[in-house]
């Protein structure tokens, strides 16, 4: 079913569920709270925040978006043997491992250039990849979950799993940061 | 197909998009970087960045599609004609379309502002007064809403218009300059709102 063309439609279609999508977000600022202190002592840390957050997100969706296709065409199956599903998550592995390396790197680059580096670059490169390999092992996971419950629930994956999976991953990156900052800084 | 292949056309299909949003997203890092006077000066506001991205992310990237499926299915015409005057300037259903955006945007940035003011009060946390997350979720609201409805109803339709897939150019297109201009905006919201005597 298409929603009309008119503001209360697609404000009706539309508002629910970005109000309860900002609910999700804000636990993820309440995390990004929880070391404010340190994001404010490490501006490199700070310039990782919101790449991180939108990468893992897009890594979620653009997995999401995949098998939701191969799921309309008839070509996936949940079988951990499947072609499709081994194939999408080993690419989505190595998007984020090609990817996340390069953040840290283009992050110092910049704090260097603003001359406000306070950590070397191979602690910055470090948290940044560690972040990233973590990130898509959770972004994989969410999707799989979310992809096999709308197709259990007989809801369309386009409709249910992209925002779902986009915005999970979004509270997952800062909690996966969170974590490998204790660790590493 | 062998799960190689399918995972090397996957890496390739989404690495060009990936890497352009991971450009704009280093940008709003730097710009947050730059902002932690204004992160100090009102505390609770690195908690509602994320609320604030994601929103812009969610909306924009819904007009976007549907202006793209409107496209695809000729409902609405590619072009604004100035000829009848500015009223019918604009098809109505994108009129319909972008107003709904912009009024639930403005409206998510509020709820996010009031849900953390809250949050944080019952957990004891500092934070700012109400009025002034409040001014600030609006004006950021309303500048990043103003420039992403003109950036997307623009590539949306040049890009119909010269024979691209809309629905291509909308996802990297919304990821990349979501983040920066709602941060960039969300900076100029809190200067503002500073400079006014933080309300």
């Amino acid at each position: 079913m298409q929603t009309e063309w008119r503001v209360r439609a697609i404000t009706r279609a539309t508002l629910p569920i970005l109000l309860a999508l900002t609910v999700v977000e804000i636990g993820s600022g309440l995390v990004l709270g929880s070391f404010e202190a340190t994001l404010l002592a490490y501006p490199s840390l700070l310039t990782l925040v919101p790449v991180t957050i939108g990468t893992a997100g897009n890594l979620g969706s653009v997995l999401a978006a995949r098998l939701s296709t191969a799921f309309h065409l008839g070509t996936l199956s949940f079988d951990p043997a499947d072609d499709q599903l081994a194939g999408n998550a080993v690419a989505t592995m190595a998007l984020a491992l090609t990817i996340f390396p390069a953040v840290g790197a283009g992050a110092w680059t910049l704090s260097l250039a603003l001359g406000t580096v306070q950590l070397p670059l191979l602690t910055v490169v470090a948290v940044a990849l560690a972040s990233g390999a973590a990130l898509a092992v959770v972004a994989v996971a969410v999707t799989l979950v979310a992809t096999y419950a709308a197709y259990r629930y007989e809801l369309d994956p386009d409709d249910v799993v992209i925002p779902v999976v986009t915005n999970v991953c979004d509270v997952l990156g800062v909690l996966v940061l969170f974590t490998v900052v204790q660790i590493l800084v | 197909m062998s799960v190689f292949e399918v995972a090397a056309q996957a890496y390739r299909e989404a690495l060009p998009a990936m890497a352009a949003s991971t450009v704009g997203g280093l940008f709003a890092g730097v710009v947050l970087g730059g902002m932690r006077a204004e992160l100090r000066a009102v505390p609770g506001l690195l908690v509602l960045v994320p609320a604030l991205l994601a929103t812009r992310g969610n909306v924009y990237g819904s007009l976007g599609a549907r202006l793209s499926t409107g496209l695809h299915q000729g409902l609405v015409e590619p072009a604004f004609a100035m000829d009848d005057g500015l009223a019918s300037a604009v098809d109505d259903r994108v009129l319909a379309a972008v107003t709904a955006a912009l009024a639930n945007g403005i409206l998510a940035s509020l709820f996010a502002s009031v849900v953390a003011f809250l949050t944080l009060t019952t957990l004891g946390d500092p934070v700012a007064p109400l009025p002034t997350l409040l001014a600030i979720a609006l004006l950021a609201g309303v500048f990043s809403g103003v420039a992403l409805t003109v950036a997307v109803v623009s590539v949306v339709f040049v890009g119909f218009r010269r024979g691209y897939n809309p629905d291509t150019l909308v996802g990297p297109l919304v990821t990349t300059t979501g983040d920066v201009f709602g941060i960039a905006f969300l900076l100029l919201a809190t200067r503002i709102v500073l400079a006014l005597g933080g309300i």
